[in-house]
C-alpha cells in the first residue's frame, strides 16, 4: 500500500483531506516529521489560514527544506498551492517558489463577492494526467480570495469574473486551487490520478 | 461559472435529525450519518447541521458525530449551534467540519466573529441569523432553539449583518422566521435587502415549498444559496429532478 505524507501545519482542518485519502484505501501519514516526507511515496501540502501564518508553521519544523528536495509527486491545495508559489498578496514572506506565479486578490466587482465559495467549473487546458477523466465544465469546490493567473504551467483554468489558475503543474509540483477532497466524484477522480502518479 | 447552491439543513437534537413548524414542536426525522449520506448521492451542494437547542440549553455541537459525518462526505459541511469559543469552533473543525456558523453567541459578544476570523479565516466563518418582520422592520431574534428562552436582541437585520460583514464574516444565512417551516416561499424582499447591503455570499433560510419558489429566490433575491428541510426530508423536492429543473431555467447548477 502506498503512503502518502499529509504535511501538517498545526492548521485546523485537515480531516477532510485526510478521510479523503482513506477513502481512497491509501496509508495516510498526518505528519511535519522532514524524514517522513521525503520517504513518501506521494506528498499532498494542504493549506489553511493566512499566507504569513501558513508559511512560519511549517518553517519551524524544517518542512520547507524537506520539500524543496522531492522528487516524488506532490500536490498542494488551495493555500497550499499558493505557498509553492512564488510570493501572494496576502503576505510580506516568500513562498517556497517551487512553481512559478505570485498570487493576487480578487477585486470587489459589482455581482462578484469575494471569498470565491461554492462549486464553480473547470477548463482543463492539455493533457495532464491529474485531470485524467475529467470532462470541461465539471464542477469543484473552491474557497478563496487569493488566485493565481493563468500561466503555461496552468493544467485547467476556472472563471470567476476573470480567469484564474485552477490546477497547474510544475515538474513533480501539482497544485490544486480547489479542494478535491470536497468535490464528491469529481474531486475524488482528481485525488485518484494523483495516487496513480 | 459559479454555481448557486441547493443546501439541505438538517436540525440536531439529542443526536437525530428533527423537524419543527416555525421552531417549535420537533419531530424525528431520521439518523444523522444515513441522512446526510443520502444528500450527498441526490446531489446537494452542502450541508449544514445546527444543533438547535445548543445555545439555549449551554450545550454545543457533539464531536462524534461531527467526525463520522467527516469520514462519510465529500461536499463541505457547515456546523452550528452553541459554538462560543475559538476553541470550540476548533475542536470542530479538526473533526472535519469545513465552516463554522454562530449566531446567539456573537449577539451576546459581537467581538467572537473577529476572533474567529483571526483564527480561521473569513472562508470558515459564517453568520447566522433569525431575523422575524415585525411591523415592517427586521429584527434579529436570540435562541431561537427554544420557543420559552427565544428573546429579541434589540437589533436591526440589515445593521447586524453589515456589522458581522465588516468583523470579517465569509457568509451570511438569513434565516427568515415569519416564513420557517410554512413553505410558502422565501422572504424575497428581505433578503433582497441584505443581499444589497453586504458583498459576501449570502444564503436563504424558510419558506421553501416548491421548486418555482427556489428559482425566484435565486433570480430575484440573488442569493447564493438555499437552504431547506422539510421539502427534502419528506421528499415533497427531489433535489435531482429540482437541480435539473433550474438548470432548464437558465440558472447555474451542478448537475
Amino acid at each position: 500500500m502506498q503512503r502518502v505524507a499529509l504535511i501538517n501545519s498545526g492548521c485546523a482542518n485537515i480531516a477532510s483531506v485526510r478521510y479523503a485519502l482513506l477513502r481512497q484505501g491509501v496509508e495516510v501519514d498526518v505528519t511535519a516529521d522532514p524524514k517522513r516526507i521525503t520517504s513518501a511515496d506521494k506528498v499532498i501540502f494542504p493549506g489553511v489560514g493566512s499566507f504569513d501564518y501558513a508559511l512560519e508553521a511549517v518553517e519551524k519544523s524544517g518542512v520547507v527544506e524537506a520539500m524543496r528536495g522531492l522528487t516524488q509527486p506532490t500536490m498542494g491545495i488551495c493555500l497550499g498551492m499558493q505557498m509553492l508559489a512564488q510570493a501572494s498578496a496576502e503576505g510580506q514572506k516568500p513562498g517556497l517558489g517551487l512553481i512559478k506565479g505570485q498570487a493576487q486578490r480578487f477585486d470587489d466587482a459589482p455581482g462578484r463577492s469575494v471569498p470565491h465559495m461554492g462549486w464553480n467549473q473547470l477548463e482543463p487546458c492539455g493533457d495532464d494526467p491529474l485531470l485524467r477523466g475529467v470532462e470541461a465544465g465539471a464542477y469543484v469546490y473552491f474557497v478563496h480570495s487569493y488566485y493565481l493567473p493563468p500561466s503555461p504551467n496552468t493544467i485547467a483554468r476556472c472563471d470567476y469574473g476573470q480567469p484564474f489558475t485552477a490546477a497547474l503543474r510544475q515538474d513533480n509540483f501539482w497544485g490544486c486551487q480547489f479542494h478535491p477532497e470536497l468535490s464528491a466524484n469529481v474531486g475524488a477522480k482528481i485525488l485518484s490520478n494523483f495516487l496513480a502518479l | 461559472m459559479l454555481s448557486r447552491r441547493i443546501i439541505p439543513c438538517l436540525d440536531v437534537a439529542d443526536g437525530k435529525v428533527v423537524k419543527g413548524v416555525q421552531f417549535k414542536n420537533h419531530e424525528i426525522v431520521g439518523e444523522i450519518v444515513d441522512l446526510a449520506q443520502r444528500y450527498v448521492e441526490e446531489g446537494a451542494d452542502e450541508l449544514v447541521f445546527y444543533h438547535i437547542t445548543a445555545s439555549a440549553d449551554g450545550e454545543t455541537v457533539n464531536l462524534d458525530w461531527v467526525d463520522a459525518v467527516a469520514q462519510r462526505l465529500d461536499i463541505p459541511f457547515c456546523v452550528a449551534g452553541g459554538i462560543r469559543s475559538v476553541a470550540d469552533a476548533a475542536a470542530r473543525l479538526e473533526a472535519g467540519a469545513d465552516k463554522i456558523s454562530i449566531n446567539s453567541p456573537a449577539l451576546e459578544n459581537p467581538d467572537f466573529i473577529d476572533e474567529m476570523v483571526a483564527a480561521f479565516g473569513s472562508q470558515c466563518v459564517v453568520i447566522g441569523i433569525d431575523s422575524l418582520e415585525v411591523d415592517g422592520r427586521y429584527q434579529v431574534k436570540q435562541y431561537t432553539g427554544r420557543p420559552d428562552k427565544m428573546q429579541d436582541s434589540r437589533r436591526d437585520t440589515l445593521t447586524w449583518a453589515k456589522e458581522a460583514v465588516e468583523r470579517g464574516a465569509g457568509e451570511i444565512v438569513l434565516n427568515c422566521m415569519n416564513q420557517d417551516g410554512v413553505r410558502q416561499g422565501y422572504d424575497i424582499a428581505q433578503l433582497a435587502a441584505v443581499r444589497q447591503a453586504v458583498s459576501v455570499p449570502l444564503i436563504a433560510s424558510g419558506g421553501a415549498g416548491t421548486m418555482a419558489h427556489f428559482k425566484d429566490v435565486f433570480e430575484q433575491a440573488d442569493v447564493d444559496g438555499a437552504i431547506a428541510a422539510s421539502v427534502f426530508h419528506k421528499k415533497i423536492i427531489d433535489i435531482p429532478e429540482l437541480k435539473v429543473w433550474l438548470r432548464d431555467q437558465g440558472l447555474a447548477m451542478r448537475i
